[in-house]
């Protein structure tokens, strides 16, 4: 066996409150296979979306801060949240692409004490699992028959515009993921459809005509549940589907898993150690349902 | 659509044009070649003002305000599509938020006036706190942008609450001098 892998994790400030699942099943399936994530010291957040839609180099100075302590560990960044993963990718191409945004950036970063030179590399979680941990290890810990067929929706960022290896319209990585812990993977053409992001709060209407046709699609190709790996997804999609059914007058209640609560489902780890019971549509195994159902 | 048809060379803003460029990334849009891969390829196309090509026609034609004060810019929710799929490779994501910058800056915002609310109670709370309080975010944002429709988010944010997903206390990082020290520093220094 290698030698143990160690991470700086970065959790986002939606690990404490919506994607706390997420974060609980991340860490569940991590200690699990042996992984250690090394919290970032007093990490602060991201900026995400919103920031960087009122300051410019502020937002950036922020994203900065986490990078500058974490360059000393000499270690990749992990970060389950794509949005996360993308406003910290940016802050290094932005270093490469306009050096006077760097010298801005370390000014305000000199005034705490702090510099960046730029180069800590900032990885999703998802590619930890396809590319380091890797599928013939995986599918060596499964311990559950899963007997689940899934729909793997990435959404947005974690895949555009910075992509590990992926390609921006059709990636791979979770279906792989999935078929190596036994699941079916179903057709699932919109797996890099925009959910509506933060627009769910704003223009409702709008938004769920958006988050609408990613459940119908999951639904139509025989999906038994949604897996994705960005909490804001698993948000509108979870949290939303009610809403969908009021306006729309369907009847949805398909699960949405994090990946990595089916990663962990498939381990056998223990339900409650994967913070299922937080998911708003309740997780039923397939096998279960279909018993149900007669 | 647009509110003036006809525009005479005096009353455009051929200023805006160098404003945009000066931004990071904002020399690309002379590329712009108009083929609408990005109308094309953006989810919200539909119920924008003018899609994404039709925004840079406007840019490079001086509509200063009509651009600043379309629904276009808040509609976008930076999925990046256009962005990866553009031939000439221009950051259509990264110049939607410069617009939302100017338009925030200027009180342009009015068609992005809940949008704006949501992102600046987001960058109070993470200037307070170091961490976003989604909890205080989606209070402060229903008190400020819908407190008519308060009660529609009552299920929602019970069903949330109720499923441990909404943390009632924020959670204030331990340097948070550090942080302020920092953007204290951006003040002074200016934006881009």
């Amino acid at each position: 066996m290698a030698t143990k892998q160690s991470y700086i994790y970065y959790p986002g400030c939606s690990a404490e409150a919506t994607g706390k699942p997420y974060e609980i099943s991340a860490r569940a399936v991590c200690e699990h296979l042996d992984i250690e994530l090394k919290e970032l010291a007093d990490w602060n957040c991201c900026g995400a979306t919103a920031y960087l839609s009122v300051e410019d180099i502020a937002s950036m100075a922020v994203a900065a801060r986490n990078l500058a302590i974490a360059e000393s560990t000499g270690l990749d960044l992990i970060t389950p949240c794509s949005a996360c993963y993308i406003t910290l990718s940016k802050v290094d191409h932005y270093f490469e692409d306009y050096p006077d945004i760097r010298t801005k950036i370390n000014n305000a970063l000199s005034a705490a004490g702090l510099e960046y030179k730029g180069g800590v590399n900032v990885r999703h979680l998802l590619y930890v699992f396809s590319e380091d941990i890797g599928m013939e290890r995986l599918s060596g810990m499964v311990r559950a028959d899963l007997s689940l067929r899934v729909a793997p929706y990435y959404g947005c960022q974690v895949v555009r515009p910075f992509t590990e290896r992926d390609s921006p319209d059709v990636p791979f990585a979770m279906d792989e993921i999935i078929s190596a812990l036994g699941g079916d993977v179903v057709d699932y053409p919109l797996k890099t459809k925009c959910c509506s992001g933060a627009l769910i709060g704003i223009d409702e209407k709008t938004a769920l005509g958006l988050a609408k046709p990613l459940i119908e699609c999951a639904v139509r190709s025989g999906a038994d549940c949604i897996v994705t790996c960005c909490p804001l997804c698993q948000l509108n999609l979870d949290a939303y589907q009610y809403k969908i059914n009021k306006v729309y007058g369907t009847n949805y209640h398909i699960p949405v898993l994090f990946f990595t609560q089916l990663i962990g489902l498939a381990f056998g780890i223990d339900e409650g150690r994967l913070g299922l019971n937080m998911n708003i549509v309740p997780y039923r195994p397939a096998a279960r349902a279909k018993g149900a159902s007669g | 659509m647009l509110k003036r048809e006809v525009v005479y060379e005096s009353v455009l803003d051929h200023d805006f044009l160098d404003e945009i460029y000066s931004l990071p990334g904002g020399q690309e849009i002379k590329k712009c070649i108009q083929c609408g891969t990005c109308s094309g390829s953006c989810p919200q196309g539909a119920v924008m003002d003018y899609a994404p090509r039709k925004i840079f026609s406007l840019i490079r034609a001086g509509f200063r305000d009509e651009v600043l004060e379309s629904n276009t810019i808040w509609y976008c929710s930076s999925c990046y599509t256009c962005a990866v799929r553009c031939p000439k490779e221009i950051k259509i994501t990264d110049v939607m938020y410069a617009l939302k910058r100017i338009a925030i800056k200027e009180g342009k915002a009015k068609k992005g006036r809940k949008a704006a609310i949501l992102s600046n109670n987001f960058v109070r709370l993470v200037n307070k706190y170091g961490r976003n309080h989604e909890t205080e975010l989606m209070t402060r944002y229903i008190l400020f942008a819908e407190p008519h429709h308060a009660f529609n988010f009552i299920p929602q944010g019970w069903k949330l609450f109720s499923n441990g997903r909404l943390p009632i206390m924020p959670h204030k990082i331990k340097n948070i001098d550090q942080l302020r020290k920092i953007l204290k520093k951006v003040d002074e220094l200016g934006e881009i």
